[in-house]
Order: structure tokens, then C-alpha cells, then sequence
């Protein structure tokens, strides 16, 4: 083990999920550590299972086979309500097609994961503001995500996913959808989260993205590359 | 999560399908307003038939005499001569009797100087205002004495003294009823048609003996209403009346009973009972409609669950647990049919008070009726809110972030 503690903790994960009647085995025996503070690009081409790891990472999904520990808990033996309050407090997420809440404000987007925390609305305002102005969208509070472009749409999302200090950010294609330049301004956005201690997962295709990443990891076949 | 952030979220996405959640709402609203319509209508219909059957006296018996059979013709009921004044005072003497009035009558032609009027005389006794339940408007009724001694004295219904003294005060006055000069002593209320649609009004009272005597030569009476003291007693003196009568007639077992009798209070409460189950129709037709509101509520809510998986999908990404999911689709389906119940209650009271004033109908709003109805409303909205609220927090949530 290294001498940071691991974030995250991968051993022996098994997936197998059915799809269209055909059992696809998406991971076949995944072993991995996360330091805190590390910046992983995990690669892969569409198929490569690299979506599922994600998803088992995120808690969205749990491992068949194999263990999962996230900050120290072992997250596959938890249930349901247990693993909202992980994805909740513990991890952030950031997800190619932005997946913001349509006719709702950039702010009351940021706050929703407060809400599921219990906040009050006096400090989820305040909290949902001053990190929508440290993305630099002081002037789009009220903005639906229909008026605002494709990068600006992701800083909220980042927002979203920071709001809640988590200690781990999933990004999965972040700049899947945004023009390279946009895409440039992102990437430069997680790297300085990541040199201010925040755990960043990256998952893309692309080389080039990936090596922004301090570490690569290359995923085919439901396993992962040495 | 907090409540009053759920809620607010609920009112927000109704808000943002209005006429969607108007048109769902409109089916509740329509529901509630009609159950309590319905429900006030068939309380109106119950009050109105119990008051019509107090007027009618609702605890009475009626005695008629009962068949003869001649020559193997079997005439109709009343067409014997068994009944007479002394079974009448038997009768009184039962427990359980307040008063007992043998009545005869006949037809009359009635005139007072140059106006003349064809009506009824009826023959009576003074419990014969109890029985009927019915007041003088003025003057004097008979009293027992005057009818021992066949006084050639009458009691006008309000219909006789309009047609025959105008404006012409009658008490003191001499009428000539087929040529037997009476004096008029007093004058009845007003009581209108009966439910049969006779014009109660149009009568003339005169004692007993006298039109028994006098204007049909008869000893026997046509029939007598007996008052019990409720309806209990009624169903006593049912009974006790056959008993009494068959040994004053000295019929003999297995002899059929030379008389009728009826008791009013069973017509009562059959009259009662009936009405009560019109307003139980009523209220049931009109709930069919709440019921179909519901089936509305539960149908937009499947659709919006549907509509919204993927946002049901980043909600529980960011940290919903089901039961928030679960609450906020299941308080949605709350408001919607809670101010449709809301809205309800004020048109169907609106409706209610209209429909009394423009039309027939007697209305009444029970307050429990509206609790009834807007309760009927929430549990509505419970019961079909539930199953769209389930759907929705049992998504998994990487199908519902997946869902396009």
C-alpha cells in the first residue's frame, strides 16, 4: 500500500449484466488503488468496460465478485440508503452529457445535493452561490441550462459535484460534448482542483485528454492494463 | 430531506405542466363538487320526507272496516259496517294511546247566503286535531259534550271559508248544509295539498254524531286513526287493537278480522329508509366521478414519472435515497388532488346553494358531507399516487441515468 492513504480500493470486482438477453461480462477480475489526491485517467475504447467501472465506483452499481472500499468503508456491504448518503457526501460527479435538471437555475441545480444532505436553505443558498462564483458563473445564478453554452453547463455540473466537498470526483467524458477549447478550459479547471487535494477519475477515449492525467490506466476486455 | 423543500419541489413541477395539472385537478374538483351536490340533495330529500311524514303523523294507526262478502262478491275495504264510536273508545283506553278519532264523511253542498260550494263533511271527534296534527286558525273546536249531543255546529277548512265567506269573518256565522242549518264555530290552518295531491283545505268538521245522524243515517264510523305515543308504542297497539277488536266483535278463530288496520309508522320508516338510500345512491354516483379523478391523477403521474426517469436517475446520483424519490412524486399526486379537493369543496358548495335556489329541490350541507368528500379527495390521491411514486423510486439508478 502507498504511503497516502487509498481513496479508493478495487479487488477482485467481478460485473456481469445482461443486455438484450446476452450476458456481458463487463469486468473480469479488477484490482485498483486511488491514492487521495491522485489524478487518474482510465482509457478505453467503447465496450471496454470502462462505463461499468465507473458506475461500481460511483456507487451506482454494485460489484458481483469482489470488494469495493471507498475512504476506508467497505462500500459492498452497504444498502441502499447508505449508498445515497456515499454518493451524496462522498463522491462527485460529472457526467458527459451534463445531466442538469432542465427549467431549473444553475443554483438551484448546485443546491440539490444539499437538499438530499439535510442542509437548510439559508446555507445551501450561500454554499450553491459561492461555488457557482468560483466557477466563474457569478452572473448566471438564475440562468436555465438551455441559456447558457456547453461550457458553462459543465462548470455548473462541477459545481454541482464539488458543492458537497467530496473527496472524490468522477468525470466521466467530461468534455465529451464541448468544442476543443472549451474542453482545454475544463481540463485546466480539474487539474487545479487536483492540485488543491481533490481525488479526480477521470474516464475518456482520448489520448490526448488522458494526458492531462498524472496516472493511465488502460482498460480492454473488462480488465485493466498493466 | 426537508419537508417544506419537498413540497416545494412538488408545487414547482406542477407548476410547470399548469394545464396539465389543471386538467388533472379537474377531475377531483368535479369529484369532490359532485359528492357534495349529490350528498346535499339527497340530505334535502330526507329532511323534506321527514317533515312530510311528521305532518302526516307518522305514529298513527289507521282502522277501516274491512270486507263483506255477498253472494260470493267480495266487496272492497271500508264497505262494512263493523267499526263503530265504542270500539273508538275502547281503543282509547289501550296503553300506549294518546288519542283515537272515528271519522265518517260524506259529501255536502254548502251554502251561506248567495254563494254555495260543493265539498266534504266529515264527522269527528275533538282528538281529531291532534291525530291530523293540525291547528285552528280561529274560533273554537267541538268538544266532547257538543258531540254527545249532536250540535248542528261546524269547523271550516280554510278552502270552504275562502270560497264561500270571501272576506267576510265566518265564526258565529249560520251555513245550510243540505238543509240543516249550522252554526260555524271555528276555522283550520291552512295546510295545504296531501301527498296524494287532495286538497286537505277543502273539508268541512262537524261532530260526529251529527253527520252520523243527521246527514247519513248511520251509526257505524268509516274508520279510525289511533295515535300511539311513538312508534314503539305503535307496534304495540298494533297488535293489541286486532286482539281488542276481534273480541269485541266476537270473531271467532279462524274467522278473518272484519276490519283493516295499517300502521303508518312502518310506511315511515319504509319512507325513510327508501330516502336515505336515495342519498346513498346519490353519493355513491357522484364518488364513481372522484374515483375516475383519481384514475386521472394516477395516469399524469405514470406519464411524469416516465417523462422525468432521467432526472429521478441524476436525483438519486446526487444523493436521493428512494423514500425522497418516493415522497416527492407521492406529494405531488397529494397537492394535486388536495386542491382539487380544495376547489371541490367551494364549487360543490357553490353548486349546492344554487341548485336550492333555482330549483325544487330542498338542499341541505351536511358538514360532515364536506370532510367526507375532501377526505374521499386525499385518500384518493394516497391510493393512486402511491403506485407511480413506487415506480419511480424503485428505478435503479444507473438504468434511470442511462434512460433517453
Amino acid at each position: 500500500m502507498n504511503a497516502v492513504p487509498a481513496v479508493i480500493r478495487l479487488s477482485g470486482v467481478h460485473k456481469t449484466y445482461a443486455q438484450d438477453g446476452v450476458n456481458v461480462h463487463a469486468l473480469r477480475g479488477i484490482d485498483l488503488d486511488i491514492g487521495a489526491g491522485e489524478f487518474v485517467a482510465i482509457m478505453g475504447a467503447s465496450g471496454s468496460g470502462k462505463s461499468t467501472l465507473m458506475h461500481i465506483l460511483g456507487c451506482l452499481d454494485a460489484p458481483e465478485r469482489g470488494d469495493y472500499w471507498l475512504n476506508g468503508t467497505a462500500v459492498t456491504r452497504l444498502d441502499g440508503d447508505a449508498l445515497a448518503a456515499i454518493r451524496n457526501r462522498e463522491i462527485g460527479f460529472v457526467f458527459q452529457s451534463f445531466n442538469l435538471l432542465a427549467r431549473t437555475t444553475a443554483l438551484d441545480n448546485v443546491e440539490m445535493p444539499l437538499v438530499y444532505a439535510g442542509i437548510d436553505k439559508q446555507e445551501r443558498r450561500a454554499r450553491a452561490r459561492a461555488e457557482l462564483e468560483r466557477m466563474g458563473l457569478g452572473e448566471r445564478l438564475l440562468h436555465h441550462p438551455s441559456q447558457l453554452s456547453g461550457g458553462q453547463q459543465q462548470r455548473v455540473a462541477l459545481a454541482r459535484a464539488l458543492v458537497t466537498r467530496p473527496a472524490l470526483l468522477l468525470a466521466d467524458e467530461p468534455t465529451g460534448n464541448l468544442d476543443s477549447a472549451t474542453s482545454g478550459e475544463i481540463l485546466q479547471l480539474l487539474k487545479t482542483l487536483n492540485q488543491r487535494g481533490l481525488t479526480v477519475v477521470l474516464i475518456t477515449h482520448e489520448q490526448d485528454i488522458a494526458a492531462h492525467a498524472g496516472r493511465r490506466l488502460r482498460m480492454s476486455d473488462g480488465r485493466l492494463e498493466a | 430531506m426537508i419537508w417544506t423543500t419537498t413540497l416545494q419541489l412538488a408545487v414547482r413541477a406542477l407548476w410547470r405542466n399548469k394545464v396539465r395539472a389543471l386538467l388533472t385537478a379537474l377531475g377531483v374538483i368535479i369529484g369532490v363538487a359532485s359528492v357534495i351536490t349529490m350528498l346535499a340533495v339527497g340530505a334535502g330529500a330526507q329532511e323534506r320526507i321527514a317533515r312530510q311524514l311528521e305532518n302526516l303523523g307518522s305514529n298513527n294507526l289507521t282502522l277501516r272496516s274491512g270486507t263483506v262478502t255477498r253472494g260470493g262478491v267480495r266487496t272492497g275495504a271500508g264497505s262494512n259496517t263493523a267499526l263503530t264510536a265504542a270500539d273508538a273508545a275502547a281503543i282509547g283506553g289501550l296503553p300506549g294511546v294518546v288519542a283515537v278519532s272515528p271519522t265518517v264523511r260524506t259529501g255536502v253542498q254548502a251554502r251561506y247566503r248567495g254563494s254555495n260550494w260543493g265539498t266534504i263533511i266529515e264527522g269527528v271527534t275533538p282528538d281529531y286535531l291532534q291525530v291530523r296534527n293540525w291547528t285552528l286558525e280561529a274560533g273554537a273546536f267541538f268538544t266532547a259534550r257538543q258531540v254527545g249531543a249532536a250540535v248542528d255546529i261546524c269547523v271550516l277548512g280554510h278552502t270552504v271559508e275562502r270560497e264561500l265567506f270571501g272576506l267576510v269573518d265566518p265564526v258565529g256565522e249560520i251555513i245550510v248544509l243540505k238543509g240543516l242549518a249550522c252554526r260555524v264555530v271555528g276555522v283550520l290552518a291552512e295546510k295545504g295539498a296531501s301527498n296524494w295531491g287532495n286538497d286537505q283545505d277543502d273539508v268541512i268538521l262537524a261532530p260526529l254524531t251529527t253527520v252520523q245522524r243527521k246527514f247519513m243515517g248511520i251509526t257505524h264510523v268509516d274508520r279510525i286513526e289511533v295515535q300511539a305515543e311513538d312508534k314503539t308504542a305503535a307496534a304495540t297497539a298494533y297488535k293489541e287493537i286486532q286482539r281488542l277488536l276481534r273480541q269485541r266483535h266476537r270473531l271467532v278463530e279462524g274467522q278473518g278480522n272484519d276490519f283493516r288496520i295499517y300502521n303508518r309508522a312502518e310506511l315511515a320508516s319504509s319512507a325513510e329508509e327508501s330516502a336515505s338510500v336515495f342519498a346513498w345512491l346519490l353519493g355513491s354516483i357522484a364518488s364513481v366521478s372522484l374515483l375516475v379523478g383519481g384514475i386521472g391523477i394516477m395516469n399524469i403521474m405514470l406519464v411524469s414519472v416516465t417523462e422525468r426517469t432521467r432526472e429521478i436517475g441524476i436525483r438519486m446520483a446526487l444523493g436521493a435515497r428512494r423514500r425522497d424519490i418516493l415522497w416527492q412524486f407521492l406529494l405531488e399526486a397529494l397537492v394535486l388532488s388536495g386542491i382539487g379537493g380544495l376547489v371541490g369543496v367551494v364549487l360543490g358548495v357553490a353548486a349546492a346553494l344554487t341548485l336550492g335556489h333555482v330549483s325544487e329541490f330542498e338542499i341541505r350541507i351536511a358538514p360532515w358531507s364536506v370532510v367526507l368528500a375532501f377526505s374521499f379527495a386525499a385518500v384518493i390521491g394516497i391510493f393512486f399516487g402511491l403506485h407511480p411514486a413506487r415506480k419511480a423510486s424503485d428505478l435503479q439508478p444507473i438504468e434511470a441515468l442511462r434512460y433517453e
